[in-house]
């Protein structure tokens, strides 16, 4: 199974948020994205997903089910945890289990595997961000997707939950999953690929950012033509390219 | 368990937890329909004249109540993405969930329509009468209210803006829904000419209804 992008551009409320974006990843692979805040990373993820249109380019995925979509063979853990304050922990996986159409609803192995086994029958309310987030992940091992898209997965975690996915997404690429992730941090995944999406933006009202000095603007607005990466790995097709980590 | 029937139990489970919309239709309707006769006086004749109008006002005003958490909760939460991207088509769960409405809001303000209706002086086939129409009718109206659900999901406060949105388009139901319950019991029009209708428009809803709210959610969501 291989999932691959090329030239992908997103355009969103009017203005153009990245352009020229490709990767390609195979089974057992993943790839990390990173970028300053409102680079794209959740935009690009969405875009997977088919939740945000591309605005250019395209995506293809070789070797899947070809009665199903990239968005139907995918997980998708976002900013939010799409869980229920009034369902209980059990209620929230069974439910998202069923959906997704997992045949088996067992839901202690999942919740064990995130430590919430003994919060089985907690409301959904009184759960803290970290553990909101576990349940999510939960999801993830309660229905057998190949491909996982993680917005931030380790942004409420504690180091040693943060341990616990880098297992979980380590299980998942042994078995021959992908793993797309967007973050800021490390995800503690061996030889894991990273697309930057840290180029210019074409907008300089984008490209100042908050010290909003004059020198920065002129020279975002420089940089908008030739859509240079920064400086560590430029490269002449633009934004978006891969490099071993 | 298929994943709509997952939706259709989650949605019921959720409305009649603590938080959930089930039991505040049902008081807000038995409420306006208690607070008529105060205002009106004890004056039998006119109460069993305006009755089912009374009775199929609340009721339409019950069901709008809690019909802008209908898409907008699982929107807030991040459930909606995930249901995008499901292998269910979004207009069967969407008419779905729209079921799932009705059996927890329509439904109870149903049952309670004839117990309620003492107050207002009706009589057992006026009584009859009022629960067919509204049992026939009420559908439309969560099935209409939702497209307007759609269309307000990512606004913050959207609950004036559907009412606003869908009120208009309820008042072919109200008409003939009442004029269905008042033909039952005084004439002149058989009660069959306005019910058919009322069929009709329920039948028409009920097709129109998922796919225009499903078309409106995707273009939100965009």
């Amino acid at each position: 199974m291989r999932l691959s992008a090329s030239d992908l551009a997103c355009r969103r409320g009017g203005r153009d948020v990245f352009a020229g974006v490709s990767f390609a990843v195979a089974s057992g692979e993943s790839l990390t994205i990173r970028g300053r805040n409102g680079a794209g990373k959740s935009s690009l993820l969405r875009i997977v997903v088919g939740l945000v249109r591309a605005a250019a380019g395209n995506l293809a995925l070789e070797g899947g089910d070809p009665e199903l979509t990239v968005a139907e063979q995918a997980h998708y853990l976002g900013h939010q945890d799409a869980l229920k304050p009034s369902l209980s922990v059990a209620e929230n996986l069974r439910f998202w289990s069923a959906f997704l159409g997992s045949r088996a609803a067992d839901t202690c192995e999942p919740l064990a595997k995130v430590g919430l086994d003994t919060l089985a029958d907690l409301p959904g309310a009184y759960l803290s961000a970290g553990q909101r987030r576990r349940l999510s992940i939960a999801r993830l091992l309660a229905v057998k997707r190949p491909i996982w898209l993680l917005d931030e997965p380790t942004a409420t975690l504690d180091a040693a939950a943060q341990a616990r996915l880098g297992e979980i997404m380590q299980a998942h690429l042994a078995g021959g999953g992908i793993i797309l992730a967007a973050t800021h941090g490390a995800l503690g995944l061996d030889a894991a690929r990273e697309l930057q999406l840290d180029q210019k933006s074409p907008s300089p009202l984008v490209g100042e950012g908050w010290g909003g000095g004059s020198s920065d603007g002129a020279q975002a607005s420089t940089l908008a033509h030739d859509l240079a990466t920064p400086t560590p790995n430029p490269s002449p097709q633009g934004g978006g390219e891969q490099k071993r980590a | 368990m298929t994943p709509l029937a997952a939706i259709l139990l989650r949605d019921m489970r959720i409305a009649v937890r603590v938080g959930g919309g089930a039991l505040m239709g049902v008081l807000f309707f038995l409420v306006v329909v208690t607070l008529v006769p105060f205002a009106l006086g004890p004056d039998l004749a006119l109460l069993t004249r305006i009755g089912p109008a009374i009775l199929w006002l609340a009721a339409l005003l019950a069901s709008l109540l809690a019909l802008d958490r209908l898409f907008a909760a699982d929107h807030d939460d991040g459930s909606l993405d995930l249901i995008l991207m499901g292998r269910a088509p979004l207009e069967v769960v969407v008419a779905v969930k729209g079921l799932a409405h009705w059996l927890t809001t329509g439904l109870p303000v149903i049952i309670a329509a004839p117990l309620i209706g003492l107050f207002l002086n009706l009589d057992a086939p006026a009584a009859a009468a009022l629960v067919v129409t509204l049992l026939v009718g009420t559908p439309a109206l969560t099935f209409i209210g939702m497209i307007g659900a759609a269309i307000a999901v990512t606004l913050r406060r959207g609950g004036l803006l559907l009412a606003v949105l869908v009120l208009p388009l309820t008042v072919p139901v109200l008409i003939f829904g009442v004029a269905a319950a008042n033909a039952a019991v005084a004439g002149p029009v058989p009660f069959g000419t306005p019910f058919t209708i009322l069929c009709a428009l329920t039948l028409a809803s009920l097709v129109v209804g998922p796919f225009a709210a499903a078309a409106a959610l995707r273009q939100e969501m965009e």
